[in-house]
């Protein structure tokens, strides 16, 4: 992922509006007005919410007639999800290792 | 050895890892105060750690390198910020240029252990990552963690149904 746009991804998802606007926009384009029908706020608010996914490359957005049409941007999504993932497998090797190093009763300072 | 939950939180850039041991307390323990033992299970073993300082009290410093089968040696330490035997670990995480410097400009992690005797025997022990940035997490895995980008296969969903 390119870094200029890395810290906007998570800040993005945090909301659980624009969580819901990603899941719905992964399974094909949505219309921004039809999306703003869907939650109880106003078509500013959901429009907002949009335009902080766009910037985090989160969704697309293009115009057909008068619609702005969104659909979600799945390699942005997958890459920082990735790393929460890559994280994780780091730290679940660690710890099997941990575990490894405590098992060896050799124990203090043995050498390996 | 079991990890026990995993906790992954996209909107505050961390990560919990909690598992639980077969051993006392004392023995866990040992496992961070001895630099010995601690280097063993660092670093992957594709790059192992070697740590050189390793003053394990508050305001103390931890430095180490890895050696990466290039024979590169990316170079990290600790700025160490609680220690309470055998309980409690707390440290800043921070990359070092070629000589083992700190390098001001890059990110730091934080780094938080807890350790609990179990009531019915054993140990339990929760990592918890706190990164200030995306940046950070992939220097982090960029250093220490190549099996860990191999695994690193996109889930869509689950950052997706995070408390939906």
């Amino acid at each position: 992922m390119a870094p200029p746009r890395a810290d906007r991804v998570f800040h993005a998802l945090a909301d659980a509006t624009r969580r819901d606007i990603v899941r719905r926009a992964l399974e094909g384009e949505h219309s921004v007005s039809a999306l703003a029908r869907s939650y109880p706020m106003s078509f500013a608010a959901v429009q907002k919410h949009v335009a902080v996914l766009e910037e985090a490359e989160l969704v697309t957005k293009r115009k057909r007639g008068r619609e702005q049409l969104v659909r979600s941007n799945v390699d942005t999504i997958r890459a920082a999800s990735g790393l929460l993932e890559a994280l994780e497998a780091m730290w679940r090797e660690r710890i099997d290792r941990f575990g490894e190093v405590l098992a060896d009763q050799r124990g203090e300072g043995a050498s390996s | 050895m079991t990890v026990t939950n995993v906790h992954k939180d996209p909107a505050n850039l961390s990560l919990t890892i909690t598992c639980e041991f077969e051993a006392a307390i004392e023995r866990v323990w040992q496992l961070w105060e001895d630099p010995r033992q601690l280097e063993r299970w660092w670093g992957p073993p594709t790059y192992p750690a070697t740590f050189v300082d390793h003053d394990l009290r508050p305001g103390g410093v931890v430095t180490y390198y890895m050696t990466g089968p290039e024979g590169d040696r990316p170079h990290g330490g600790w700025d160490v910020v609680a220690v309470e035997a055998p309980h409690r670990l707390e440290v800043e995480d921070w990359f070092a240029d070629d000589e083992g410097k700190k390098s001001p400009d890059l990110p730091t992690t934080t780094m938080r252990v807890t350790i609990d005797e179990r009531s019915g025997g054993g140990t339990t022990m929760a990592i918890t990552s706190v990164f200030p940035s995306l940046e950070a997490m992939e220097q982090v895995l960029a250093m220490g963690a190549e099996e860990g980008m191999k695994q690193a296969l996109g889930q869509i969903d689950e950052i997706l149904r995070a408390d939906a």
